[in-house]
C-alpha cells in the first residue's frame, strides 16, 4: 500500500523543455534579470508538468465537487456545499473506512518485518544479495498481474488450500468468499506486494550507517538487538517516519488489489472503490468529487500531525 | 514566504484554467441527420465506433464496409474499435469527437440525446418501419435520437445432456419446477446445477433482463417510477427470489467469490455447469465454447424464465446499444446512411443470433425452439426509461448494476446479514425515497 509511484516524483518528468530560454546571456554587465531567469528557465518543463498534470485536473477536481455534474453531460449546475453535506450527513459512506483498519493493522506487521529482514541482511548471510531479489521482486509485478495471481492462489481448491492440504491442514474456508477472512486475505496481498519496498527503504538506509559504528559496537560486545536498538533504529529514523506515512495514507486509499480482485463486494469495499463507483456507475461525479477531496484533506491533516509529532532532524544534524 | 506565494500564485492559475474549462454550446446549425435520398450524392469520411474489436481487427468490419461502398460509392468508412467502451466513449464525449456514428454508452441519460447526437427523424416515421425496442429507448419528445440495430432476450442457456440426465426433458414452468429440476441435477450428475458469476459481477445483471418476463407485461419498465419494483409477484420480486432461492438451497457454485466468466463457457459446454441465465447474445459463444471442447454445439440449449401466463412462456426482446449520430458531425448523412444500410441491408443481427429492428424481419436460427413452444415475444415499453435510470442512480440501488445481487447472494449463502424480505423492504424503501425526491 505504500505505493510510492503515485507520489509526486512519477508526475513532475522533464522530459522537453517547454520554457522560455534565455538565448545568449549578456557578457558585458553582470546581468540580474537572466542570471535570475535561469533557474526558472532550468524549473519551467517540471513546473508545466507539474501544472498541467497534478494542479489542474486536482483544482477541477475540487470545482466539480461544488457541482451536480454527472460526469458526461455538457451541462452542471453550481449547487454549493451540498455535496459535503450529503457526505457528512450519511455516516454510511465513511463506514468504509473500517475496512482500512484492516490494512493499517497490515501496514504495521509490513514495516516490521521489512525492518526484520533488513536488518538481518545488513550482516554478513549467506546468499545475501539472493534474499534481497526474493524479497524485493513482488514489489516489480504489474498491480493487476499480482492480483489475477492470488485469484487463483485463493480459489477454493487453489493453491492455498492445496499447500495446506500438504501439510495437514484443511481449514475448510472461502478466503474471499468470508466476510471476516476477505480483508484480511486482501491485505495479506498487498503486505506481500509491497514488503519489498520497505525493505529496499530500509535497507538502503541501514546501509548508508558507517562501518565502524557497527565495529566499535561488536567490540564492545553488543549482541545484535542492542546494534538494532542502539545503532541502526535511531540511524534510520527518518526513512521509519516516511513509511508509517505512506503506510497510513496507504491504508486509507487501498484500491488497486481489491478492486481487481473483488470490486469491493461483500465486506471489502474501501473508500475509494466506493468513491469510483458513485462517480463511474450512479454519475454522482460532484459527490464523487467531494469524497475524493475529503480524502485528500484527510491524509494531508494526518501527514501534518505526523510532522508535528516527529519533526524533520535534518536540522539538528547539521 | 515567497515560496508560499509563487504556491498561491500556481494554485489560483490551475482553478482559473479549470473554470475556463466549461462546457460548450453545441452547434445549433443543422442537428438532424435524416435517411438521405439518393446514395450517389452522399459523401464525405466517416469514424465510426464500436465495441466489437474482434470484428475491427478480424476484417469483418472491412467487408461491410466494402458492401456499404457499393450503394454509397463516395462515402470513406473507418472504423475504431474501443475495449472499454462504456468507460472511453463516456469520456470522449466531454468533447465534439466521438466519431460520427457511435453506440450510446449506457451512462448518457435519456433527456440528454438532443445535447450529443443528430436526431434521425421524427417518432412516427420510424415507427412505421422499426419496432418499439427499435426505437423506444432513444426518443426524446417526438424525435428518435437512437437506433438499436438489434434486441435480445434473456433466458436459462444450459445444457441439454445434463437436465437429460436428471430427468428433466420439459422447460419448467414455475420457479418451484425449476428449483426442483436443479436439485435433481445436483442429486443425479455432479454437475454444479447454476453458476452465478458473482466475481465478474455483469452476468448477475442480467437477471434485471427478468422484468416482463414473469409477468408478462409489456408495461413492466413504465411501472418501476411510480411503484415498488420488488413488491410480491412483480417481475424483479420473482426473479431475485428465485435467484436467493438457487443459492439458499445450495444449487450454486461453492465459491461465488472466485468465479471465471471465460472458464465458465467451457465448463457449461462440458457438463460441469448445468445452466446460467443470459441474454440470447451468449449462445453463439457457448456454441463456440462446445466445439472447442469438441463437444456437440447442438448440447446447448435455451429455455424462458420459469413462469408462465395463461399458459405460455413470455420472453421479453430487450435493446441492445443503439446507433446514433454526433451532433457534431461534419458528414451527418453520410453516417446516417451508414446507420440505415447496417441495420436493413447487413446480416449483423442474423450473425449475432439477434431480433432485428425491422419490423417483419425474420426471427434468428437460434430461438426457434423458442417460436415452437409458442413462446411469447414482448416489446417492453420503454417509455419511461429515463425516469428509472435517474432513481436508479439517486437512489444508488443498481437495479441493471450487480451490486446488490451479490449482496443478495452473499445473504443466501450466510455470509451477509438479514434475510431476502430484509433485502427488498430495504431497496424499496431507498427507491421509494430517490423517487419522491425527483417528484
Amino acid at each position: 500500500m505504500t505505493d510510492l509511484k503515485t507520489g509526486p516524483r512519477a508526475q513532475a518528468r522533464p522530459e522537453a523543455d517547454h520554457g522560455p530560454r534565455p538565448a545568449d546571456p549578456p557578457h558585458r554587465r553582470r546581468a540580474t534579470w537572466p542570471t535570475r531567469l535561469t533557474p526558472w528557465a532550468y524549473l519551467s518543463a517540471a513546473l508545466v508538468l507539474l501544472v498541467a498534470f497534478t494542479y489542474i485536473p486536482v483544482a477541477n477536481m475540487i470545482s466539480y465537487s461544488f457541482t451536480d455534474w454527472d460526469g458526461v453531460s455538457p451541462d452542471r449546475d453550481f449547487v454549493g456545499v451540498d455535496n459535503y453535506v450529503e457526505l457528512f450527513t450519511r455516516p454510511d459512506l465513511f463506514h468504509v473506512f473500517f475496512v482500512s483498519l484492516f490494512y493499517l493493522a497490515a501496514a504495521a506487521v509490513q514495516i516490521v518485518v521489512a525492518l526484520y529482514f533488513a536488518t538481518v541482511l545488513t550482516f554478513k548471510t549467506r546468499f545475501r544479495n539472493l534474499f534481497k531479489g526474493l524479497l524485493f521482486f513482488p514489489y516489480l509485478i504489474n498491480g493487476v498481474a499480482v492480483a489475477f495471481v492470488f485469484l487463483y492462489f485463493f480459489k477454493e481448491g487453489g493453491t492455498l488450500d492445496t499447500v495446506l492440504a500438504i501439510v495437514g491442514l484443511h481449514p475448510d474456508r472461502l478466503w474471499l468468499g468470508d466476510p471476516d477472512m476477505v480483508n484480511i486475505s486482501l491485505s495479506g496481498v498487498s503486505v506481500w506486494r509491497f514488503l519489498g519496498l520497505n525493505f529496499v527503504l530500509f535497507l538502503g538506509a541501514m546501509q548508508s550507517i558507517p562501518a565502524e559504528l557497527h565495529e566499535a559496537a561488536e567490540i564492545d560486545g553488543a549482541t545484535r538487538w542492542q546494534v538494532f536498538r542502539g545503532i541502526i533504529a535511531p540511524s534510520i529514523r527518518p526513512i521509519i517516519g516516511l513509511s508509517v506515512i505512506l503506510a497510513i495514507s496507504g491504508s486509507l486509499s487501498v484500491f488497486e488489489i481489491p478492486f481487481i480482485m473483488t470490486r469491493g463486494f461483500g465486506e471489502s469495499k474501501t473508500f475509494v472503490i466506493q468513491t469510483v463507483k458513485l462517480a463511474f456507475d450512479f454519475n454522482k461525479m460532484g459527490l464523487a468529487s467531494a469524497m475524493a477531496v475529503v480524502l485528500l484533506a484527510i491524509i494531508l491533516l494526518i501527514t501534518w500531525v505526523q510532522r508535528r509529532l516527529v519533526p524533520d532532524e535534518r536540522a539538528e544534524k547539521a | 514566504m515567497r515560496r508560499r506565494a509563487l504556491a498561491a500564485v500556481l494554485l489560483s492559475a490551475a482553478l482559473l484554467a479549470a473554470g475556463c474549462s466549461g462546457s460548450s454550446d453545441p452547434g445549433a446549425a443543422d442537428d438532424s441527420a435524416l435517411s438521405p435520398a439518393d446514395p450517389a450524392k452522399v459523401s464525405g469520411e466517416i469514424t465510426v465506433l464500436t465495441n466489437r474489436t474482434d470484428q475491427v481487427t478480424d476484417g469483418t468490419m472491412q467487408k461491410y464496409a466494402d458492401l456499404f461502398n457499393k450503394d454509397y460509392p463516395h462515402v470513406k468508412v473507418k472504423f475504431e474499435g474501443v475495449t472499454d467502451y462504456e468507460g472511453e466513449v463516456k469520456i470522449r464525449m466531454n468533447t465534439d469527437k466521438y466519431g460520427d456514428v457511435l453506440l450510446i454508452p449506457n451512462s448518457v441519460v435519456t433527456a440528454d440525446y438532443p445535447k450529443f447526437f443528430a436526431s434521425l427523424g421524427g417518432a412516427a416515421d420510424l415507427d412505421a418501419k422499426y419496432t418499439a425496442a427499435g426505437t423506444g429507448k432513444g426518443k426524446v419528445g417526438d424525435k428518435v435520437y437512437g437506433l438499436a440495430g438489434f434486441s435480445f432476450i434473456n433466458g436459462f442457456v444450459y445444457n441439454k445432456d445434463v437436465w437429460t440426465a436428471a430427468g428433466v426433458t420439459t422447460w419448467p414452468t414455475t420457479p418451484a419446477e425449476f428449483l426442483t429440476g436443479l436439485q435433481a441435477i445436483k442429486d443425479k450428475t455432479g454437475a454444479t446445477p447454476y453458476y452465478t458469476n458473482y466475481k465478474d459481477g455483469w452476468p448477475l445483471s442480467s437477471w434485471s433482463s427478468v422484468l416482463g418476463s414473469a409477468t408478462c407485461d409489456a408495461k413492466a419498465n413504465d411501472k418501476l417510477p411510480t411503484g415498488n419494483p420488488w413488491a410480491p409477484g412483480s417481475d424483479l420480486n420473482t426473479g431475485d427470489t428465485l435467484l436467493y432461492d438457487i443459492v439458499k438451497n445450495k444449487l450454486s457454485e461453492s465459491d461465488p467469490t472466485t468465479t471465471n466468466w471465460e472458464d465458465s463457457k467451457g465448463l457449461l459446454a462440458t457438463g460441469k455447469i448445468a445452466t446460467m441465465w443470459l441474454g440470447s447474445w451468449s449462445l453463439a459463444q457457448m456454441q463456440d465454447a462446445a466445439k472447442k471442447a469438441g463437444k456437440n454445439p447442438e448440447s446447448i440449449g435455451y429455455m424462458p424464465f420459469p413462469a408462465q401466463v395463461g399458459g405460455k412462456f413470455c420472453s421479453v426482446v430487450a435493446p441492445d446499444y443503439q446507433s446514433a449520430v454526433n451532433i457534431h458531425s461534419p458528414n451527418k448523412a453520410a453516417a446516417r446512411a451508414w446507420i440505415d444500410w447496417i441495420l436493413e441491408k447487413s446480416d449483423t443481427a442474423a450473425v449475432n443470433q439477434a431480433v432485428s429492428a425491422l419490423k417483419g424481419a425474420p426471427l434468428p436460427s437460434a430461438l426457434k425452439p423458442f417460436t415452437d413452444a409458442g413462446v411469447q415475444f414482448i416489446d417492453l415499453s420503454q417509455a419511461d426509461s429515463a425516469k428509472v435510470s435517474q432513481i436508479d442512480n439517486l437512489s444508488e440501488v443498481g437495479i441493471s448494476k450487480p451490486e446488490y445481487r451479490q449482496h443478495l447472494i452473499d445473504v443466501a449463502r450466510g455470509a451477509g446479514k438479514g434475510d431476502l424480505n430484509t433485502i427488498f423492504a430495504d431497496l424499496a424503501k431507498k427507491w421509494s425515497e430517490a423517487a419522491k425526491n425527483l417528484g
